[in-house]
């Protein structure tokens, strides 16, 4: 060991600042959840609404609906019916949004100058969209979903495995079973009376969370919230979602995609995310394979040469988690004795604790992460959707330093327990993904799927 | 509290004054330039160390040797092996992000305050004391020549590098930073050692730190890691003259470069597009004019091409396009992936889009009013994070730019007015001379683009 090593495990002992982030929250009459948060470090403000709705919300032969819906709440609501990126980017503002299985987010950062703007345009779409939705936007956007997927799954060197890991991971009837780009088939049969009920039943106050960060006062912000979206009336909440399964049903298969390279997908249903063993197996993923010097990559990639690269990843959502290992096989390398090694080492993982040093060195990477995602207010993960993540999933968007609390309390008995629980060989979905025309490349077993 | 009028937007409050970074410069004696910004708040600090090379110096037969150079830095330095060193990273939560570009090789650290001094010794380490070793070299090179057989199945490198060759040959932006298979597989371990005792120079290196440092201290410790690091002694790598680069390809000579070239996909579910030609180098007088230019073109969502392809036809998922402003002249590329059956029409309206701006229909109004907006009201966000004005500040050095270059940003672009936008567009826009790169289905798209007017398609490979 040489002296850094030991440098570096002294500082770890030294107390980590604290990642309290100081906000103030409150509930409209119409039930809008609104967490503001200041931060005058630059001229800057960030608007990001949550809306607690995503592909499990949506119902088989309307896969990929959510998403869709997204679009269209960018190209206009009643009282500005056209593009939002045009007033937006008129005040120097950015803005985008994501659709995941769980949630789906919208997030402004504007100058200083233009919150209100914001305010005045989340608003608009939140409550009175319907009136600027016509036909020709519907289709407009599903041409454009339908290239998104095109471009992000179809004609991408393996884009399809994730899909066809989703389809194996969560049994049919659960909405995890889909992938939130949905097939095809249902996008071109949705339609706008689907939109209309769609907005009806999710997009209003009470099941969305605003929050604000940035140079702003909050008493002043509050007040233009309550002005902006106090008038638009409440709904009713969604129904909730039957969790899923704690266990796959085992499965073997294989999918053929124009690449040179097979690649080994194994994967577990894991706990949900802030479940007990969530964090855990999130650290364990970072020993695994976060890294040149993690396990996975020494021992396949590094000392035994048998994989190109590897990955491995605690995939958390609300309903439950998966946990995957990914692996690309060296030329020649067949994926059966890769198959092997990644067992013997997640075997190991179940079996025996892990070292300090490996445990320290992912809690350092992970409070870095942690750390270095505070330094931005606005966008996807920074501040301002951090703590509408909390406040959605946990009711509390003081979380921060909880979370991170969850992490430093994952003690190397508890990540092999949860690396128990979960790992088991006899409960892995496999899927094996090689070149086209060649599947004999699969690992042993494996039944041809067509992903839709 | 009253309703709000929806009747129109609001309008924004006077805009707010933003102190844009400026860096405190110091020299070691070695050379090295030390440019610190304190920035107090987060106890992180973000630490680039940039040096001017780049895949650009790659000589011509071993297109891949600076990127190969980089990628040998974290496998093993002193007494450490490869292992050692990614655990010591690990411990100080570092992840070393290392990018080599055309131009130069980034290095870059965020760490917690309390680790900056480890990080920089570390960094030190790599840079200026790698092993190198025949093994390490072995088997990083065969990741890398796996990596390129992967590579032939992305249609974005695939377009990327027919594109490149065809504007340049091979130097000295005619190659992908990786090289190919061809060129990884003539290269030496000799050839990385000697490539990084000679261009590995400490006088044409800068080390950037932005955060919560103490600039007096953080120098010591730059001064205490990286004081002993010793420039080459024989001459450097000659890169080809900013001028011979600005003249050659601005016009491909008649009947040298296919306008028109297809990489077959048979199947493709989308046919992934190139278009453009040489441009311009970084230091351009018109710098400002052409970044509203491309802004009004291609550079943002309510720009002209991405609001035909995607909003109007539906074609694609974005479009954008770009100058990449390099220290020599860099090329001007549209790129975009679009449905099978629209590629014929989504170049010609790439075309017509390029060709209208010069004249037809020319930036001026609403349009060239929001894609000021767009460039400049926002424009402080680009300095948030300590990452963020690390690599902004990096950019002044790789570029020689004075340290005005960000304040003076947005008084350049508002000062412009429509005829200068124009001038721009006549001078460094030239659809005539556009090469379109088009990786799809050839069965199903060579006829409508043989159709375009361009000359008859090649059907080629990249050489990856």
């Amino acid at each position: 060991m040489h002296g850094s090593g030991q440098y570096t495990l002294k500082q770890h002992q030294v107390p980590t600042p604290t990642l309290d982030i100081p906000f103030r929250k409150h509930v409209l009459d119409n039930g809008l959840q609104v967490v503001i948060h200041a931060d005058r470090s630059c001229p800057i403000v960030a608007v990001n609404v949550w809306y607690h709705v995503g592909s499990k919300n949506e119902v088989p032969g309307r896969t990929g609906f959510a998403h869709l819906f997204e679009h269209l709440m960018f190209e206009g609501s009643a009282h500005y019916d056209k593009s939002y990126f045009e007033p937006l980017q008129q005040a120097g503002g950015t803005l985008n949004g994501s659709t995941n299985t769980d949630r789906t987010n919208y997030w402004d950062v504007v100058p200083v100058n233009a919150v209100e703007l914001a305010l005045w345009m989340e608003s608009d779409r939140m409550g009175f969209l319907l009136p600027a939705l016509t036909g020709q936007k519907f289709a407009n956007q599903r041409d454009v979903v339908l290239n998104e997927r095109r471009q992000n799954y179809e004609n991408r060197p393996y884009g399809m495995a994730t899909l066809a890991m989703t389809e194996a991971l969560f049994p049919a009837g659960h909405p995890y079973h889909w992938s939130t780009i949905g097939s095809p088939d249902d996008l071109k049969a949705a339609t706008v009376d689907d939109v209309r009920a769609f907005f009806q039943r999710y997009y209003h106050p009470a099941n969305a969370s605003l929050a604000i960060a940035g140079d702003v006062d909050a008493d002043a912000a509050l007040d233009l919230v309550t002005a902006y979206f106090g008038e638009i009336p409440a709904g009713d909440l969604p129904e909730a979602i039957p969790a899923a399964p704690r266990r796959a049903t085992p499965s073997r298969r294989v999918i053929e995609d124009r690449v040179e390279l097979p690649r080994l997908y194994l994967g577990w249903l894991s706990p949900a995310m802030y479940a007990d063993g969530d964090a855990e197996l999130d650290l364990l993923a970072d020993v695994l394979s976060g890294g040149k010097a993690s396990r996975l990559y020494r021992s396949l990639v590094y000392e035994r040469r048998l994989a190109t690269e590897v990955a491995a990843f605690q995939n958390s959502s609300e309903l439950g988690s998966s946990l995957q290992v990914i692996a690309t096989a060296v030329p020649g390398v067949s994926l059966d004795k890769i198959e092997g090694a990644i067992h013997d080492e997640l075997a190991a993982v179940t079996t025996e604790e892990l070292t300090t040093d490996e445990l320290a060195r992912a809690m350092a990477l992970t409070e870095s992460a942690f750390v270095s995602r505070l330094q931005t207010v606005g966008g996807f993960g920074g501040k301002s959707d951090q703590l509408n993540h909390y406040n959605v999933f946990l009711g509390d968007p003081g979380f921060f330093g909880r979370d991170l609390d969850r992490y430093r309390q994952a003690d190397a008995g508890r990540i092999r327990q949860a690396a128990a629980a979960c790992l088991q060989r006899a409960d892995c979905v496999t899927l094996s993904v090689v070149p086209t025309g060649q599947r004999r490349l699969a690992a042993p077993d494996s039944e041809p799927v067509v992903v839709a | 509290m009253s309703p709000v009028d929806r009747s129109r937007l609001p309008s924004p409050a006077p805009e707010a004054v933003f102190a844009f970074p400026f860096a405190t410069k110091r020299q070691l004696d070695n050379g090295l330039g030390l440019w610190t910004v304190e920035r107090r708040g987060l106890p992180v600090a973000s630490v680039v160390l940039l040096l001017p090379v780049g895949a650009a110096l790659d000589p011509d037969d071993k297109p891949g040797l600076a990127a190969m150079t980089a990628d040998m830095l974290d496998e093993g330095s002193g007494d450490r092996s490869a292992i050692e060193i990614q655990e010591s990273l690990a411990r100080i939560g570092a992840g070393l992000d290392t990018e080599v570009g055309p131009d130069a090789l980034i290095l870059s650290l965020t760490l917690l305050e309390r680790f900056v001094p480890e990080g920089l010794r570390l960094l030190a380490d790599i840079t200026v004391r790698p092993r190198m070793d025949e093994a390490d070299f072995d088997r990083v090179r065969t990741l890398r020549m796996n990596r390129l057989r992967q590579l032939r199945d992305v249609p974005g490198v695939n377009a990327e590098l027919v594109f490149l060759h065809s504007l340049y040959g091979t130097r000295p932006y005619g190659h992908l930073p990786i090289g190919s298979s061809s060129s990884l597989a003539r290269l030496q371990a000799s050839d990385v050692v000697e490539f990084h005792q000679s261009a590995y120079n400490p006088a044409r290196a800068t080390l950037i730190g932005v955060g919560a440092i103490a600039p007096d201290a953080f120098a010591r410790e730059v001064d205490r890691a990286f004081g002993s690091w010793r420039g080459p002694v024989g001459p450097a790598p000659r890169g080809p003259a900013v001028q011979d680069i600005a003249v050659r390809g601005t016009v491909p000579e008649a009947g040298a470069a296919a306008r028109l070239q297809i990489v077959d996909r048979p199947g493709a579910a989308q046919t992934e597009l190139r278009i453009g030609h040489v441009a311009v180098a970084r230091k351009t007088a018109d710098f400002h004019a052409l970044v509203l230019l491309n802004a009004v073109l291609g550079g943002h969502f309510m720009s002209r091409i991405n609001l035909n392809l995607r909003e109007d036809k539906g074609y694609t998922y974005g479009a954008r396009s770009a100058f990449d402003f390099r220290r020599m002249a860099g090329p001007f590329l549209v790129q975009t992936s679009v449905q099978t059956s629209a590629t014929g029409d989504a170049v010609q309206q790439v075309l017509n889009e390029l060709a209208a701006i010069r004249g037809a229909r020319p930036a001026g109004g609403d349009e060239l009013q929001l894609s000021m907006s767009t460039l400049t009201k926002g424009y402080a966000r680009n300095f948030e994070t300590t990452g963020q004005v690390a690599r902004g500040l990096a950019q002044l050095a790789l570029h020689d730019l004075p340290d005005e270059t960000f304040a003076e940003f947005c008084p350049r672009v508002r000062g412009l007015n429509a005829g200068e936008v124009t001038g721009a567009a006549l001078a460094h826009l030239r659809p005539d001379a556009a090469v379109v790169v088009a990786v799809g289905d050839r069965d199903r798209i060579q006829g409508d683009l043989d159709s375009l007017g361009l000359g008859r398609a090649i059907v080629t490979t990249a050489d990856l």
